[in-house]
C-alpha cells in the first residue's frame, strides 16, 4: 500500500489523476528561487518556452539572459557568473546541454566548482514524435561520472518544483533532469523532500521485491506495484530521486527487506541510476538485480506511451522484471 | 592608470627579464610543460600584474579587484611566476609546479591556488567564462576590469567565436580581450593549420573596438589597455604580436618549442642569454 507519511497524491490511482509536464515544476522552482535570491540568474539557448525558462524571464527579465543556440557558450559564461556572487541555471534540451556541452561543464563548472545549475529537458525518449536526435537516454551516466557533480531526477512537477528550489539553495554543480510530457502528478506539496534521502512510496506487508525508480517512469513502478500485490507479491517501490549523492542507507535498506531488486529509468540502462545501485549492493549487499531501461539502442519518433511499450518500460515490463528477479532473490 | 614613464618601463623590463629566467628554471625543475608561450607573454603578464590591474596579492579574493583571466591555461608558469614576484605565494613554491600535492598544477585549477579567476586549459572556453565573469559586474554595478588573456590557436575553436558575438551583442566594455598573435600552435604555424586572418576585421565585424599592438612594448601595452578602459559601447580586443620563445635565441618563432621545457643544458645556454640581455651586457667576470 501507498506509504502514508509521503502524502502522496489521493486521486494517484484513479484515471482523474492530474496530469502535468514535470518541467513546469522548473518553471515554477526558478520563480520561487528568483524571488528568495536576488542573485539567482536563467540562461536559455533559444527555447525558453520549452523549458518553462520564459515566466523567470518576464517576471525578472534583467536576470534572463538570452544566449541564442549556443550551449557550449552558455556553459561557460554561466560557470564566469558563477564564481561573480551568481547562481546560475542553464536551461536547454538534455541532448545539447549537457550533451553537446559536456567538456564546457566538466572544466569550467564542475572542476571549477561554480554555482552552476543544469538544467536538461526532454529528458528520455517520452520526448515522443521528435525522435532519436532530441532523446536524451544517455545525461544521467555522463553527469553522475562527474566528480563534484550533484544529480536530481524528480518524478512529477511539484517535485521538480521542490528539486529546482532546492538546488538554488546549495551551493555547486547541480544536474536536474526533466521530462517534457504531461506525466501523473504523484506527490503533494505535503510530500516531504529533502536531497540525498530517497523515499519509500509504496509497501507491501511482506515485500519480496524492491522496485527502485527515478523521474517520469515512478509513476508506472506504483501502477505496477498495485497489479503485483493484487497477485500475491510484495513489493516495495523507492522513489529514487537524487542520483548523486545516492541514499545508499535506504537502497540497502530495501535491498536486504526484500533479497531482489529492479530498477526502473527512462534512460540507458548502462552508466544510469540502476548501475549507480548496483555500484552500491555490488560493494555492500549483492542482491540479484533486473534493469528497466533502454537496452543499447537508440529511441525513436513515436508517441510517448507507444515508445515506453516498445522500448520496455511500461508497467507490464516492469512487472515481469519483478517476477523475474524473484526466482533469483537471495 | 597613469601612462609610463620612461623609469617605470626600465624597471617592468628588468622585471619581465627575471621572470623570464625564472620560467626557464621552474620548467627545467618540472620536466614537462611549455616554453614558447611563457616566455613570449613575459612582457605582457608583468605589465598586468606590475602597472595595470587594480589588485592586492595579499587579498586576492578583494571582491573589487579587477579580474585577470588566462584562457590557454597551458602558458601558466608565467602567470605562476608572475604572481610569485607580486607576492602572491613565496618563489621557493615555483620548485612544486606540475608536481604532487601542488597548488600550482599543469594547468590553472581556481580553487587551488588564491588569485586564480578560473580554471582553464581546454582551449576556447575563457573568453565566456570572462563574459560570464563580466556580466556579473555589470548586474552588480562593480567597477573592475575583467581581461581574458588568450591565444591565437584558440581562436580555431568555435565556443571563442560564441562568446566574441555575445559579447559584441551585450556591448560589454568592462571586457577587454588580449590574443597573444605569435603565429604558432602545437602542430605548426596558425595561418597554415587554420588561418586566422583577417583577425581584427573579423572581430571588429562582431561588434569589438580592436586594437593591435607589439606585445613587447611596455608603452603600446598599457596605452592599448587605457584606450580599452575609454571605449564606451564596445568591448576592446588588443592583438599582441609576440615573439614565441622571446628571450631566448633558439627558441624564439619555433614551433616546435610550443610544448616541451629546456633542458638542464639547454636552459644553461638559455639564462646566459637572458642574463646578457643576447651578449650585448658584458658581465666583468666574462
Amino acid at each position: 500500500m501507498l506509504n502514508k507519511e509521503a502524502k502522496l497524491n489521493p486521486k494517484l490511482f484513479l484515471e482523474e489523476v492530474e496530469q502535468i509536464p514535470i518541467r513546469n515544476g522548473y518553471g515554477e522552482g526558478l520563480l520561487i528561487a528568483g524571488e528568495k535570491n536576488k542573485n539567482v540568474v536563467v540562461l536559455c539557448a533559444d527555447l525558453s518556452e520549452s523549458t518553462r525558462s520564459e515566466a523567470f524571464a518576464k517576471k525578472f527579465p534583467e536576470r534572463f539572459i538570452e544566449m541564442g543556440v549556443a550551449e557550449q557558450n552558455m556553459a561557460t559564461i554561466a560557470a564566469g557568473l558563477g564564481v561573480s556572487g551568481k547562481t546560475a541555471f542553464i536551461s536547454s534540451y538534455a541532448t545539447f546541454s549537457p550533451g553537446r556541452n559536456w567538456e564546457q561543464i566538466r572544466t569550467t563548472i564542475s572542476y571549477n566548482d561554480s554555482n552552476v545549475k543544469i538544467a536538461g529537458h526532454h529528458a528520455g525518449i517520452s520526448v515522443g514524435p521528435d525522435g532519436a536526435t532530441h532523446q536524451a537516454v544517455e545525461d544521467i551516466a555522463t553527469m553522475r561520472v562527474m566528480a563534484n557533480m550533484k544529480v536530481f531526477v524528480p518524478c512529477d512537477a511539484i517535485e521538480a518544483k521542490k528539486a529546482t528550489v532546492a538546488a538554488a539553495k546549495l551551493w555547486g554543480p547541480v544536474y536536474l533532469r526533466f521530462v517534457r510530457e504531461k506525466t501523473p502528478v504523484i506527490t503533494t506539496e505535503k510530500t516531504p523532500y529533502t536531497p540525498g534521502k530517497a523515499q519509500v512510496l509504496w509497501q507491501s506487508k511482506k515485500p519480496q521485491v524492491a522496485i527502485i525508480a527515478c523521474g517520469s517512469l515512478v509513476y508506472n513502478a506504483l501502477v505496477a506495484a498495485k497489479e503485483l500485490e493484487k497477485e500475491g507479491i510484495g513489493t516495495i517501490v523507492l522513489n529514487n530521486h537524487t542520483i548523486k549523492p545516492m541514499d545508499e542507507e535506504k537502497v540497502l535498506e530495501v535491498a536486504r527487506k526484500c533479497g531482489a531488486v529492479v530498477t526502473v529509468e527512462e534512460h540507458q540502462v548502462m552508466g544510469g541510476m540502476g548501475s549507480a545501485v548496483a555500484e552500491v549492493l555490488a560493494k555492500k549487499y549483492p542482491t540479484p538485480m533486473e534493469f528497466i531501461g533502454l537496452q543499447n539502442t537508440f529511441g525513436e519518433s513515436g508517441k510517448p506511451t507507444e515508445l515506453i511499450e516498445k522500448y520496455g518500460m511500461g508497467v507490464k515490463a516492469i512487472k515481469a522484471a519483478a517476477k523475474k528477479v524473484l526466482k533469483r532473490a537471495r | 592608470m597613469e601612462a609610463l614613464h620612461d623609469k617605470k618601463a626600465k624597471l617592468l623590463e628588468e622585471i619581465a627579464n627575471r621572470i623570464r629566467e625564472t620560467i626557464i628554471e621552474t620548467l627545467v625543475e618540472a620536466g614537462s610543460g611549455h616554453s614558447a608561450g611563457p616566455l613570449g607573454m613575459a612582457d605582457i603578464f608583468t605589465a598586468f600584474y606590475f602597472h595595470i590591474l587594480n589588485h592586492n596579492p595579499k587579498k586576492p579574493n578583494w571582491e573589487e579587484r579587477d579580474r585577470l583571466i588566462l584562457s590557454n591555461g597551458h602558458i601558466c608558469p608565467v602567470r605562476y611566476v608572475t604572481m610569485a614576484y607580486a607576492g602572491y605565494f613565496p618563489l621557493s613554491e615555483l620548485k612544486t609546479l606540475r608536481k604532487i600535492d601542488s597548488r600550482l598544477q599543469g594547468h590553472p585549477h581556481r580553487t587551488s591556488l588564491p588569485g586564480l579567476e578560473t580554471t582553464s586549459g581546454p582551449l576556447g572556453s575563457g573568453l565566456g567564462q570572462s563574459v560570464g565573469v563580466a556580466l556579473a559586474g555589470k548586474m552588480d554595478n562593480k567597477k573592475y576590469q575583467v581581461y581574458c588573456l588568450m591565444s591565437d590557436g584558440e581562436q580555431d575553436a568555435g565556443n571563442t567565436w560564441e562568446a566574441a558575438m555575445f559579447a559584441g551583442k551585450n556591448k560589454l566594455n568592462n571586457l577587454t580581450a588580449l590574443i597573444d598573435r605569435n603565429n604558432i600552435q602545437i602542430d605548426g604555424y596558425t595561418e597554415n593549420i587554420m588561418p586566422l586572418e583577417p583577425l581584427k576585421d573579423k572581430y571588429e565585424s562582431f561588434g569589438w573596438h580592436v586594437l593591435e599592438i607589439d606585445g613587447h612594448n611596455f608603452e603600446q601595452i598599457v596605452d592599448a589597455v587605457n584606450v580599452a578602459k575609454a571605449v564606451y559601447e564596445k568591448p576592446t580586443l588588443i592583438i599582441a604580436h609576440t615573439i614565441p620563445g622571446k628571450g631566448v635565441s633558439f627558441m624564439e618563432k619555433d614551433y616546435l618549442w610550443h610544448g616541451k621545457p629546456p633542458t638542464r643544458e639547454e636552459a644553461n645556454v638559455a639564462l646566459k642569454e637572458l642574463r646578457t640581455l643576447g651578449g650585448k651586457i658584458q658581465s666583468e667576470h666574462q
